[in-house]
């Protein structure tokens, strides 16, 4: 094998690159070409023995996934707290999305590949299927792919399948590994951060969450360490009629800084699958966390059939001064989606951003958005959201602003906008503005409108074709988000929103 | 369940009053009353939890026992009594509403223009009133509104016909006594404007009791009929301890265009309503508020335009001023239907907070079902940018002066957009007066 340099990724300044943007829409637009008549490129299963437990939500169940992950007795107690609480709340109703009521006894809970019980010691010893698996969905799990520089993560199912580069990570102090692991190496820390951000009884989802999280990944950056690769962990729901329930628990200490990716595939099925995740973010003092998601769970097939309903909570805390937490979110799939990743800005100086790409066709209903709540003088939030919606998909932002009396000259500025493919299709903005300082300076700007004309025929008397034309201008719509993507996952990206709006433009 | 039983408590003197409500000869009124009074009783009063009211919190007006005026009192008020409330200008038609009932004595109208009291318009020919009367309100809006509709004691009924042009503004002015406290007034006011007709009407509501606790129930309801246009203006300058909610419906034929101005000025707690349908093609809205607040004031403006039709074009645009330990609620919601193509709609809400008790809560929205539409919003919070206060201080004013012309601009530039002279020079003097530094 040769050996090429090591590439860091961990700047992203490739992709800020003017040059690089430019041959980059070419590029998707052929791919956006190429792809127009391919459909959902995920959707096959994997036959891997699995271990499954009985349908059904109950006491017994918690200590059974607390039981089946040899967890200490703290964490049972939390999650049993958790579960009893889930049981007082009702489902939520305000979001601007229908779907039919979920049995949640009828859901199965957990559900892992079987393997040996002892611990895995290497990637060979990984089952091959489950290796396969990856590699169709093109993530470097493999030694050779070091090279990519990417630090995976892959939870399959319920449980996390393999964790990749630990070595070179340990060397620098960091902790990165799945979440069951991080439960007996580091109990400590994850009993210091569990639930800080996103308390159990928090809303009715992160509380069903807390109360059956199979596993998830673990993210510890120590002080003053600059993570050398960009992180990334990959989810993947294999088994059918099971809900994927993982959490995700990041920590940045003072002056760490780490670069984030999540992915997201599901096979096609009929039945609706139920995913509700966590992802909890803690950055202290001068930490930088940039979280980015390229979500591409099933979407249901063209009349709304199957796909994947996802209910998610993503909460960061900038809990130190001069902290920083940047989501990045590209959202095609999912039957429904309800995320709102949030920034609490609770230190003096912190900056929360949030940029957004939602597409919803077909069937799609996405209600997405994000909160800001500023605490701390000096707090800076930006919210970019662009959502496109095409044949009878429904696309809502909603987002809150929220400025407390002692966040002096707190700054946000939103720009929310929305394009319309077709004439049967929705975008709704729900912004809400809540000001309790009059230091502050809130901006709010929203748009809806289609494609222009004026535009398509300046392409068009140029020789580029309608279709090429579209996509330039959805490319140039969605810019603005793509360049805070790292550049794997912005080249995903543009490929995913080809393929999503396949048959609903041209 | 104790929380239901004090929730139908709350209700029982309105219901008390409104079981002393004589009926009237047409059936079909009392039938009305009928339906507002059950759909009264099965509502429960706004409360934070229902997403319209969420910042608005009306428990005051809940608990306060307030007593529906059922007939007009002898009030004694002269025409004297009036000075800065009327504007008395002679070519107006000025109706003058004491407590929720219409005052011949102090009203005059103009030879020709259809303009009166609901409750004669009733008595008189209620067949033409029939087609309009809670057409646009019926099974929508809070237990307020409901309970509105099932009073429907007296109001304004203004009715211009078919390309009939009211030059002179037709002026609704409602006075609060507070001869009585802790008093309510359900005030309903039906506008319509036959094809291709004009007018311009102004509702004002004011009290001549500075500190006694009442309340006014207001509703009114306008339809603007094909190529019609109607510019309606709005202002509310309630009493200290006056709490006023409103519910404006409009309806919009083909080509009509509407213009409104919804200037806040007093009142403890305010809520304007306004809600406008644009249900024809062509037809154009142009929604418009200021609100200045102060002191412990809570003031709402729930807007909403619906685009029903193809080619309509809308505009929502208010502005806030809000010191001491005031709390201002804005929301703009605009709705397009499925089949609304080629809509134009733009919304701007922008506001000042000149204390630091202030609180404002801003809530735009759109919601779009059309795809070749134009549709924008945007709002703001802030203070004067820096550079502008540098400029006024280079040229050698203090800080608090510089601060005062630029409130005072920015709040001017709503007023100076009304076009009837007399109501916009006595804004223009108000808002000088409150907000200029330099004496007028």
């Amino acid at each position: 094998m040769s050996t090429p340099p090591l590439k860091v990724p961990a700047e992203t300044e490739s992709v800020k690159d003017k040059d690089y943007t430019g041959t980059r829409v070419e590029q998707s637009n052929r791919e956006i070409a190429e792809l127009a008549n391919q459909s959902y490129k995920f959707g096959w299963t994997t036959d891997v023995e699995s271990e499954t437990i009985d349908r059904g939500l109950n006491e017994d169940v918690v200590r059974l996934i607390s039981s089946k992950k040899e967890e200490p007795e703290w964490l049972l107690e939390w999650r049993l707290k958790a579960f009893r609480h889930w049981q007082t709340m009702t489902e939520p109703s305000w979001a601007n999305v229908t779907y039919p009521a979920i049995d949640y006894q009828h859901q199965r809970y957990y559900s892992a590949p079987k393997r040996a019980k002892k611990p895995l010691s290497s990637l060979d010893e990984v089952d091959k299927e489950l290796l396969e698996t990856f590699e169709k969905l093109g993530i470097p799990l493999e030694e050779q792919k070091r090279l990519s520089g990417v630090a995976v993560d892959a939870v399959f199912d319920s449980v996390s399948v393999a964790t990749t580069h630990r070595e070179i990570l340990a060397k620098k102090g960091i902790v990165f590994c799945s979440f069951s692991e991080a439960v007996k190496e580091h109990p400590e820390l994850v009993r210091q951060y569990l639930g800080s951000v996103v308390p159990a009884t928090d809303n009715f989802f992160a509380a069903l969450n807390s109360a059956v999280f199979s596993d998830g990944s673990f993210c510890f950056i120590p002080k003053g360490v600059k993570c050398p690769m960009d992180l990334s962990t990959y989810f993947r729901i294999n088994a059918a009629e099971t809900g994927q329930f993982e959490r995700t628990l990041i920590v940045a200490e003072e002056g760490a800084s780490v670069n984030y990716l999540e992915g997201c595939t599901a096979p096609m099925r009929d039945e609706n699958q139920l995913h509700a995740a966590v992802v909890e973010l803690v950055a202290l003092d001068h930490a930088t966390i940039n979280y980015s998601t390229v979500q591409n769970w099933y979407a249901g097939d063209k009349d709304g059939k199957g796909g994947i309903y996802n209910f998610v909570t993503k909460r960061g805390k900038c809990a130190g001064r001069n902290s920083r937490i940047s989501w990045t979110q590209v959202e095609t799939g999912s039957a429904i989606t309800w995320k709102y990743p949030s920034c609490l800005l609770i230190g003096d100086n912190a900056v929360g951003e949030f940029y957004s790409v939602a597409v919803s066709n077909h069937r799609q209903q996405a209600d997405t958005g994000t909160k800001m709540v500023h605490i701390g003088k000096n707090t800076r939030s930006t919210i970019i959201s662009k959502t496109i919606s095409a044949g009878h998909g429904n696309n809502s932002y909603r987002g809150q602003v929220l400025v407390m009396p002692k966040a002096e000259r707190a700054r946000n500025y939103t720009q929310c906008d929305s394009l319309l493919i077709g004439d049967q299709c929705g975008a709704h903005t729900f912004p809400y503005i809540e000001v309790r300082n009059n230091t502050s300076n809130v901006e709010h700007e929203a748009s809806t409108s289609k494609i222009s004309e004026a535009q398509l025929f300046y392409c068009k008397q140029r020789g580029i074709g309608t279709e090429d034309a579209i996509s330039m201008v959805i490319n140039g719509f969605c810019k603005e988000v793509f360049d805070h993507l790292p550049m794997e996952f912005a080249v995903e990206a543009t490929k995913l929103l080809g393929v999503s709006l396949e048959g609903s433009v041209g | 369940m104790v929380e239901v039983a004090e929730r139908i408590d709350d209700k029982a003197h309105y219901l008390g009053d409104l079981g002393r409500v004589k009926s009237s000869s047409p059936e079909w009124i009392n039938a009305l009353r009928r339906d507002a009074c059950a759909r009264f009783e099965s509502l429960d009063f706004p409360h934070k939890r229902m997403e319209e009211w969420r910042f608005t919190n009306v428990a005051p007006i809940v608990r306060t026992r307030f007593r529906s005026t059922l007939e007009p009192a002898a009030h004694g008020l002269t025409a004297a009594d009036l000075v800065g409330l009327a504007y008395g200008v002679p070519e107006w038609s000025e109706l003058v509403f004491v407590d929720g009932f219409y005052s011949p004595d102090l009203s005059r109208v103009q030879p020709g223009v259809r303009a009166g009291s609901l409750s004669d318009a009733l008595a008189g020919d209620a067949e033409t009133l029939r087609p309009y009367l809670n057409r646009y309100l019926n099974g929508s809006g809070s237990a307020f509104t409901a309970l509105n509709t099932a009073f429907m004691l007296d109001g304004a009924y203004v009715s211009v016909a078919k390309e009939r042009a009211v030059e002179a503004p037709i002026h609704l002015l409602y006075i609060t006594t507070g001869l009585n406290a802790e008093t309510a007034s359900h005030p309903r006011n039906l506008i319509v404007l036959e094809r291709h007709a004009s007018a311009t009407v102004i509702e004002s509501y004011a009290s001549l009791a500075v500190d006694v606790t009442y309340f006014t129930n207001a509703a009114t309801e306008i339809a603007v009929g094909e190529g019609a246009r109607l510019e309606y203006i709005k202002m509310l300058n309630e009493g200290t301890n006056g709490y006023h909610l409103a519910t404006t419906r409009v309806h919009q034929d083909r080509d009509s265009s509407f213009r409104s101005f919804a200037i806040v000025q007093g009142g403890r707690i305010a809520r304007n309503e306004l809600g406008v349908v644009l249900d024809g093609e062509g037809a154009s809205a142009s929604l418009n508020g200021l609100y200045m607040t102060g002191g412990e004031q809570l003031v709402d403006n729930a807007t909403s335009i619906e685009h029903a039709k193809p080619h309509c074009t809308s505009w929502i645009g208010y502005k806030g001023v809000l010191d001491d330990k005031s709390h201002a609620v804005f929301s703009g919601k605009i709705m397009v239907q499925r089949n609304a193509q080629k809509t134009d709609s733009n919304q701007l809400n922008q506001n000042m907070v000149l204390s630091d008790k202030a609180t404002i809560d801003t809530k735009p929205l759109l919601e779009i079902f059309a795809d070749d539409v134009k549709c924008t919003h945007g709002a703001t919070v802030g203070r004067p940018p820096k550079e502008l206060v540098f400029y006024f201080q280079t040229r050698g004013m203090s800080e608090a002066m510089a601060l005062g012309m630029l409130t005072y601009g920015f709040a001017d530039e709503v007023v100076n957009q009304i076009e009837v002279e007399p109501v916009r020079a006595r804004l223009e003097k108000f808002v000088y007066t409150k907000y200029s530094p330099i004496p007028g």
